[in-house]
C-alpha cells in the first residue's frame, strides 16, 4: 500500500502522557500515522482531541518534566522518541519545521524579522552573513512580502497579523525541511488571510515536495486544502482517509457527527446538529472500549468492541470501532436541549 | 528615537516650573525668613523691618518667585546660616559624596540581583529558588535602619573591618592614592549595605520575568528552530526578561535619594541626604528648599532616563 521510499515519517503506538499530581495520564493513547511525501495531511478533532499534543511530540518540544513519551516515531531510521537533544536540535528547523498558531506570540518582539528568520539559517548551514541575508529576502518574497528589503529590518509589531504568519511560515520553511507541521496556522486571523495562508501552504508544499501534517478544528480548512485526513477524538485517530473519502463517505460516528454539525450553505435545515456531551479530560478518560460511546448513548454496549480496533472500509480508509455498523442519527432520542 | 526623547524633555519643562512653584510656595509658607536668625532681644523691630523691605521680602510672591528663579539660574541659592556659607557650594560638595556612594551602591544591586533573579527563575522551585526567595522577603522584612544598624555594628564596631562614619579619613591628603583609598574604603560598607537592600524587588521582578518568558511562543519558536537550549536562554528568554529592569534603572536613582537620607545619617557619611536631615534639625530653610528642588529635578530626570533606555531597548516605545 505504502512505497517505503514515499514515507517520511511513520508513527507507532505513540503514547504521550501528561503528569497531573502524580499520575500519568494519556493525552495521546495508541496513535499510529504514517506522513508521506509530497502531501498534506489533515489532522482533526475538537480542542482537546489530542490534535497539538501530537504536533509537539512529533517536533519534541514537551516539558520532559511533566510529560512522557513512549512508542517510535521513526524518521529516517531514527527514532525521534527519546532522542537526545543535541541531535533533536539539529532535526527541528532542519528536517522539521513549525509553523504556530498564533502570530502574535510566535515572534520575539525584540528581534528584527530578518534575524529571526536567519537564526534558523544558522543553526543549520555554513552560510555566511551575506549568503543568510540574501537567503532570507528569498524567502520573504516567496511568502509573498511585498518589499522584503524594508520588512528584513522592521519588528513584528509593525507587521499585521497575516503578513507574520507569512514570517512564522518563512522561518518554518527556511532550511526546505522535508516535514512541515502546521498547528492550527489560520486560527487566528480573519477569512480572506486565511485563505491567502492556504494557498501559500500548498504553493510551498507543491514547490518543495515536502510533507505537511495541517491541524486544525475547521472542517473548511481540511476540505479546501488537505490531502489525506485523520480525525481524531480523545486522544485516539477515530477515522483516517483520503479527504475525498472521509467527506463524501464518512464512515465513524465521529466524523459523521461533525460534518453534520457544520453549516450548509444549500442546505434548507436551519437547525444544527449537536453532539452530546462533551470531550472528557484528561483525568476523565475511559481507558478501555470505545471513547465515543458515552456520548452516542442510544448505540448498544455490544455495537462498541471491548478493544476497538482500525477496520479497512476502503483502500486507505480505516475506521475504529465496529459501532459505525449500527450507527444512524434517526435513532437518536429528540433530545430537550435544543434551542 | 530622537523624536521620543525630545517630546520626553518638552513635557519635563512644564514638570518643571510646577516643581519651582511649590517647592518656593512651601518654602514661603514656612514660619521665620533669613533674617529670624539674626534676632536678639536687643534687636531694633524697625531695623529688622527694613533689612526685610531691603532683601524685597515685602513684595508679591511672584515677583519674589521670579527673582529666586532669576538667581537659580545664576547659580545663587542663598545663603546657608548654619555653615555660613552659598547654599550652592555646600551642596555641591555633598552632591559628589552622594554621587559616588550611589554609583557604588548601584554597582553593588545589579551585581547581586541579576544574577540571583536569573538563577531564581531558571530554576524554579529548586532548592536555589527557595534559598533566594528566602533571602529577598527577609531583607524586604527588615526594616532598613534594623539591617544598616546591625551592619554599622557588626562590621564597624565589633570587626572593625570599615570606618564607622565619615567620607574620608581626616589624616589622608587630596589628591593621593591613600587618600582615594580611604574614600573607597569609606564608601564600601554603606554602599554594600544599601545595595544589599535595594536588591529584591529587581530580583523578584526578573525572577518572574524568566518564568513568563520561558512559557512563551516565541520562545517556542526559538526552540523549533533547533537552537541549543543555551543560546534560546541568553537571546530569547533573559533578554527579553531584562528590558523592565533596564528601564526600572532611572527610576532607581529616586530610590537611592529617599535611601541616602537613611545611609548617609546612619553611616554619618557627608551627603544630601545627611545634610537634608541635620538642615532641617538646624531649620537652614535655604538648604532645604534648595535641596528639595533637586531632589524633585532629579526625580524627574529619573524618570526621563527610563523613559529613553525603554525607548532604546524596546523597539515597541519608540514613535517614528
Amino acid at each position: 500500500m505504502e512505497k517505503p521510499e514515499d514515507l517520511l515519517l511513520d508513527i507507532q503506538h505513540l503514547h504521550t502522557a501528561f503528569r497531573v499530581g502524580d499520575d500519568f495520564f494519556d493525552a495521546i493513547d495508541d496513535v499510529n500515522l504514517t506522513l508521506r511525501k509530497d502531501e498534506i495531511l489533515a489532522i482533526v478533532g475538537e480542542s482537546g482531541s489530542g490534535k497539538s499534543t501530537l504536533a509537539t511530540s512529533i517536533i519534541g518540544l514537551h516539558n520532559p518534566l511533566n510529560t512522557r513519551v513512549t512508542g517510535d516515531i521513526l524518521y529516517n531510521n531514527l527514532n525521534l522518541v527519546g532522542l537526545n537533544e543535541p541531535i533533536y536540535n539539529r532535526i527541528r528547523g532542519n528536517d522539521i519545521g513549525m509553523i504556530f498558531q498564533d502570530p502574535l506570540a510566535a515572534l520575539n518582539p525584540l528581534m528584527r524579522i530578518g534575524d529571526q528568520i536567519a537564526e534558523t539559517l544558522v543553526y543549520h548551514t555554513k552560510m555566511s552573513k551575506e549568503e543568510r541575508d540574501a537567503r532570507v529576502l528569498e524567502l520573504l518574497a516567496q511568502v509573498g512580502i511585498p518589499n522584503p528589503q524594508r520588512v528584513f529590518r522592521q519588528y513584528p509589531h509593525e507587521l499585521s497579523g497575516g503578513m507574520r504568519q507569512r514570517i512564522v511560515i518563512a522561518i518554518a520553511i527556511a532550511c526546505k525541511p522535508p516535514i512541515i507541521i502546521a498547528d492550527e496556522p489560520t486560527t487566528a486571523l480573519d477569512v480572506t488571510i486565511q485563505a491567502q495562508i492556504l494557498d501559500l501552504l500548498r504553493d510551498i508544499q507543491t514547490e518543495t515536495h515536502s510533507g505537511i501534517i495541517l491541524i486544525t478544528h475547521d472542517l473548511g480548512v481540511v476540505a479546501e486544502t488537505a490531502d489525506r485526513v485523520a480525525v481524531m477524538y480523545a486522544g485516539q485517530i477515530v477515522e483516517l482517509g483520503t479527504a475525498q473519502d472521509v467527506f463524501e463517505h464518512p464512515t465513524h460516528p465521529y466524523t459523521r457527527s461533525l460534518l453534520r454539525s457544520m453549516p450548509q450553505a444549500d442546505s434548507d435545515d436551519d437547525e444544527l446538529h449537536v453532539i452530546q456531551g462533551v470531550v472528557p479530560s484528561l483525568k476523565n478518560m475511559q481507558v478501555k472500549g470505545c471513547r465515543f460511546a458515552e456520548r452516542i448513548p442510544w448505540i448498544p454496549a455490544d455495537a462498541h468492541e471491548a478493544e476497538p480496533h482500525m477496520h479497512e472500509v476502503g483502500p486507505d480508509h480505516f475506521v475504529q470501532c465496529s459501532c459505525y455498523k449500527t450507527f444512524h442519527f434517526e435513532d437518536e432520542p429528540a433530545t430537550t436541549t435544543e434551542g | 528615537m530622537w523624536k521620543t526623547i525630545l517630546r520626553r524633555f518638552l513635557v519635563m519643562i512644564p514638570q518643571l516650573i510646577l516643581l519651582s512653584v511649590m517647592v518656593f510656595v512651601l518654602a514661603k509658607m514656612m514660619p521665620g525668613d533669613p533674617f529670624t536668625g539674626l534676632i536678639t532681644p536687643q534687636t531694633d523691630p524697625a531695623h529688622i523691618a527694613q533689612l526685610r523691605a531691603q532683601a524685597g521680602l515685602n513684595d508679591p510672591w511672584w515677583t519674589q518667585y521670579f527673582r529666586w528663579v532669576a538667581n537659580l539660574f545664576q547659580g545663587d541659592m542663598g545663603q546657608s546660616y548654619a555653615f555660613k556659607r552659598p547654599v550652592t557650594g555646600l551642596i555641591g560638595d555633598r552632591a559628589v559624596n552622594t554621587f559616588w556612594l550611589s554609583l557604588v551602591t548601584l554597582i553593588v544591586a545589579y551585581t547581586v540581583a541579576i544574577p540571583l533573579g536569573v538563577i531564581a527563575g531558571r530554576f524554579e522551585d529548586s532548592m536555589r529558588d527557595k534559598v533566594i526567595q528566602v533571602y529577598t522577603f527577609v531583607l524586604l522584612a527588615v526594616p532598613s535602619f534594623v539591617f544598616l544598624l546591625f551592619a554599622l555594628l557588626l562590621f564597624g564596631y565589633v570587626l572593625e573591618w570599615f570606618p564607622t562614619s565619615g567620607y574620608v579619613s581626616l589624616e589622608a591628603d587630596p589628591g593621593t592614592f591613600g587618600y582615594f583609598l580611604s574614600r573607597i574604603q569609606h564608601i564600601l560598607l554603606p554602599a554594600i549595605t544599601a545595595g544589599l537592600l535595594s536588591t529584591s524587588g529587581t530580583i523578584q521582578y526578573l525572577r518572574a520575568g524568566v518564568i513568563d518568558n520561558t512559557n512563551e511562543d516565541f520562545v517556542r519558536t526559538a526552540r523549533s528552530k533547533g537552537v541549543p537550549e543555551r543560546v534560546v536562554f541568553s537571546k530569547h528568554i533573559l533578554r527579553n526578561s531584562l528590558l523592565p529592569i533596564a528601564a526600572f534603572m532611572g527610576n532607581s536613582i529616586t530610590g537611592l535619594l529617599g535611601g541616602s537620607i537613611f545611609v548617609e545619617t546612619i553611616f554619618s557619611y557627608q551627603g544630601m541626604g545627611q545634610l537634608f536631615i541635620s538642615s532641617i534639625g538646624t531649620r537652614d530653610y535655604s538648604v532645604i528648599t534648595a535641596l528639595t528642588l533637586l531632589f524633585g529635578f532629579l526625580t524627574l530626570l529619573g524618570n526621563l532616563l527610563s523613559d529613553i533606555i525603554m525607548s532604546i531597548v524596546d523597539p515597541r516605545i519608540r514613535v517614528e
